[in-house]
């Protein structure tokens, strides 16, 4: 209908639309730095900040969406979907695409970032014995703790689906999951705390010395298996999250198939390993896959048990320290880059699953 | 008859075996739990399962000794002789009690019998301790006093509250739009970059922490809300669109036709029909994001960095852990309090929880 208005009245229009967009944003901005710089009471402030974020979002695309209906459908219909679908492919590009960029551009800088040196410091990080150390906990982490968790996980869920407390156990399972890794951390400090002497606080070193042995400091003294103890919180903490897959999973293995295979006179092992695994073999993937990924990552609970001391240091660590406390941007990007590599295989089998579940 | 009661045993079989590893699984959090309620210098001295029944030495009386006694001297007490190190670590008499130092200044010595015991002292100090800045003074376990200051984590709450609920809302709201514009409308590049989004599934978001720093100091955001919702948002945003398509692209495509028939509009389908109707799959992604914002220490860590105000309570338990390393009644309230929210959210919605996981992991 507005096509046919005529010349004058178009111009005002784009006025009027680019009118109310400009507004939009210089009271949001304004009520930023109002907030930025004010000084009210803690609770108020923390109202207002919230209420603002989240309005201000919703309200940008409103503004923009009233501003192009105010134009001829054709053109509504080409720009409408790039209104809902902009906000989140900006963000996406600023804070995920062009920094990898960058970091890789940044990984073949020396470390102030001011020349080019190829690739040195990849060489570097390969031969560096404390960049080695960090690639060979991260090895132990996905070798241990991604494997741990994984059958863990199907054995719980199996035990699970077998006993009369079913939801409760699982609900008991899947609770560190909430958890934070900074928490966990305190407990498992807790766990392992050491003091000379018999009369031990910590839990293990308690047992330890119940059973006459000496107490020992897990975490500090026993490399490389100190690695191991800090691995036993990511177990416990993520089992959960395989249980839960793995149960649901399990569920959908047809009754009848089993019910055939144990009048056939399957024992329950041969049953789990020739139907069980097979059918949730799609599933067993996807958990793997995301343990895996995580695992690499895992930054926190070495931060809080050890600071990454008595060797425990891994690839997430190391980058931090390298890029916060050494001052080494160069280091430190190529081990990100590093990371990134290694879940490179992890992207594609992502891409095939997505493709083969019919994607688009 | 003979398979039934196979049946059985392997059913107890598996309780069993079930009920030992929930019983691993809970140990350390009630660990935590019985400890953050314990006075300081009980903790210092008695592992926290000591709360239940035990056998143990029990005070029965105290005998103090001349004023003047020499500790570098053997020591006379009831006709036998001991040194200072044999009273300092507990030492057995010949009538079978147990001697041990009391107050070694005061020169008491505390006589013990073995007996059936609980550690039932329980306070609330320690959480005011970690909640109030106020200054409180805890008991020794030599009889002195020490004045400690408090860790005021109250400030910390609220502002991990100020960064954990935009961190949510803002991501679903942008996710759910994009969600839509990749399921129901048509336009150039959809398709590449829909496949972008699956790829920065597991983007290690560590390669990306550098570049946004830079950008954060140039445009003042570093140590500001603001900034950090920023972040939270474009980290969580794959996977909630992922998420959200999955669900929105499975709703029936004659809700949307008839709607268009009506005239409404796409904002007016978005805010009227997909917002009202994903509210399932928003609760459930919902809490995976607020529990993974909550819990984040890396992102705060880098992009809050030193600015107290803005402090979030992982940052503040984690630099707990390096300056009051064995300050346990305050280490062990403290990560409690932090756990409260998480808790009270997964116990609330355990169902939505669950939900979540598997709509987005094992879909298909």
């Amino acid at each position: 209908m507005l096509a046919s208005t005529p010349k004058t009245s178009k111009s005002r229009n784009v006025a009027v639309t680019l009118a109310v967009v400009l507004v939009n944003a210089i009271l949001h901005s304004g009520i930023y730095l109002f907030l930025r710089d004010t000084n009210l009471p803690s609770v108020l402030y923390a109202l207002l900040a919230i209420i603002w974020g989240v309005l201000g979002v919703y309200s940008i695309y409103w503004s923009f969406n009233w501003a192009v209906e105010q134009y001829p459908d054709i053109w509504k219909r080409r720009i409408q979907p790039f209104i809902f679908v902009g906000p989140a492919a900006l963000l996406l590009g600023w804070l995920l695409l062009i920094p990898t960029l960058r970091t890789l551009y940044m990984s073949l800088m020396d470390a102030g970032t001011e020349k080019f040196v190829g690739l040195s410091n990849y060489a570097a990080i390969f031969t560096n014995r404390l960049l080695l150390t960090a690639l060979r906990n991260n090895l132990i982490w996905v070798a241990f703790g991604a494997t741990a968790c994984i059958c863990l996980g199907l054995l719980i869920a199996v035990l699970a689906d077998r006993s009369s407390f079913e939801k409760l156990a699982k609900g008991i399972i899947f609770m560190p999951m909430a958890i934070s890794f900074v928490a966990a951390g305190v407990i498992w400090k807790f766990i392992y705390f050491y003091k000379p002497g018999d009369e031990q606080i910590g839990l293990l070193n308690a047992i330890v010395v119940a059973f006459g042995g000496e107490p020992q400091a897990f975490t500090s003294m026993l490399q490389p298996w100190n690695n191991l103890f800090l691995v036993a919180i990511l177990i416990w903490m993520q089992t959960g999250f395989a249980m839960v897959l793995f149960s649901a999973a399990l569920k959908g293995v047809p009754e009848d198939m089993l019910e055939a295979a144990r009048i056939d006179g399957a024992g329950e092992i041969r049953i789990f390993r020739s139907i069980i695994i097979p059918a949730i073999s799609g599933t067993i993937l996807s958990v793997s896959t995301t343990i895996v990924v995580f695992t690499l990552k895992i930054f926190d609970v070495v931060m809080v048990m050890t600071g990454g001391q008595y060797d425990t240091e891994v690839v997430a660590t190391q980058f931090y320290r390298q890029f916060f406390m050494y001052r080494n941007a160069g280091y430190g990007s190529t081990l990100a880059i590093v990371l990134l590599i290694a879940v490179i295989p992890v992207i594609i089998i992502n891409l095939r699953q997505f493709r083969k579940q019919g994607g688009f | 008859m003979k398979r039934t009661r196979k049946k059985t045993m392997s059913k107890t079989i598996v309780n069993v075996v079930l009920a030992f590893i929930c019983l691993i699984w809970l140990i350390p959090t009630v660990g935590l739990l019985v400890s953050s309620f314990r006075p300081a210098v009980d903790i210092l001295q008695t592992g926290w399962w000591t709360v239940f029944p035990h056998r143990d030495y029990v005070a029965q009386s105290t005998i103090t000794l001349p004023k003047e006694t020499d500790l570098r001297q053997p020591i006379e007490v009831n006709g036998e002789v001991f040194d200072d190190d044999q009273l300092r670590s507990g030492v057995t008499a010949l009538d079978g009690s147990r001697l041990i130092w009391e107050n070694r200044r005061a020169r008491t010595i505390q006589v013990q019998q073995p007996d059936w015991k609980v550690n039932s002292n329980f306070t609330l100090d320690n959480y005011n301790g970690v909640l109030t800045g106020k200054t409180f003074e805890i008991m020794q376990s030599d009889g002195t006093v020490r004045a400690q200051k408090g860790e005021g984590l109250s400030k910390a709450f609220l502002n991990t509250l100020v960064v954990t609920i935009p961190s949510t809302i803002i991501p679903i709201l942008i996710a759910t739009f994009a969600a839509y514009a990749f399921a129901w409308l048509r336009f150039p590049l959809r398709r590449s970059m829909f496949v972008a989004v699956i790829m920065m599934l597991v983007v290690p978001l560590q390669v990306a922490l550098i570049p946004i720093l830079k950008d954060y100091t140039a445009l003042g955001l570093n140590g500001s809300y603001l900034g950090i919702w920023i972040a939270h948002t474009g980290f969580g945003l794959p996977l909630t669109i992922y998420f959200m398509y999955t669900f929105i692209s499975q709703l029936p495509k004659d809700l949307f036709e008839s709607a268009f028939m009506d005239g409404a509009s796409n904002f007016t389908i978005f805010t009227r029909l997909i917002l009202p109707l994903s509210v399932p799959a928003i609760a459930s992604i919902g809490i995976f994001q607020f529990l993974w914002v909550w819990n984040d220490y890396l992102v705060s860590l880098v992009f809050i960095g030193s600015q107290p105000d803005v402090q979030v309570m992982s940052m503040r338990i984690a630099a707990m852990v390096g300056s009051r390393g064995s300050d346990w009644h305050l280490l062990t309230a403290a990560a409690f309090v932090s756990m409260l929210m998480p808790l009270t959210v997964f116990f609330a919605l355990q169902k939505y929880f669950v939900r979540g996981l598997l709509g987005g992991s094992v879909k298909g």
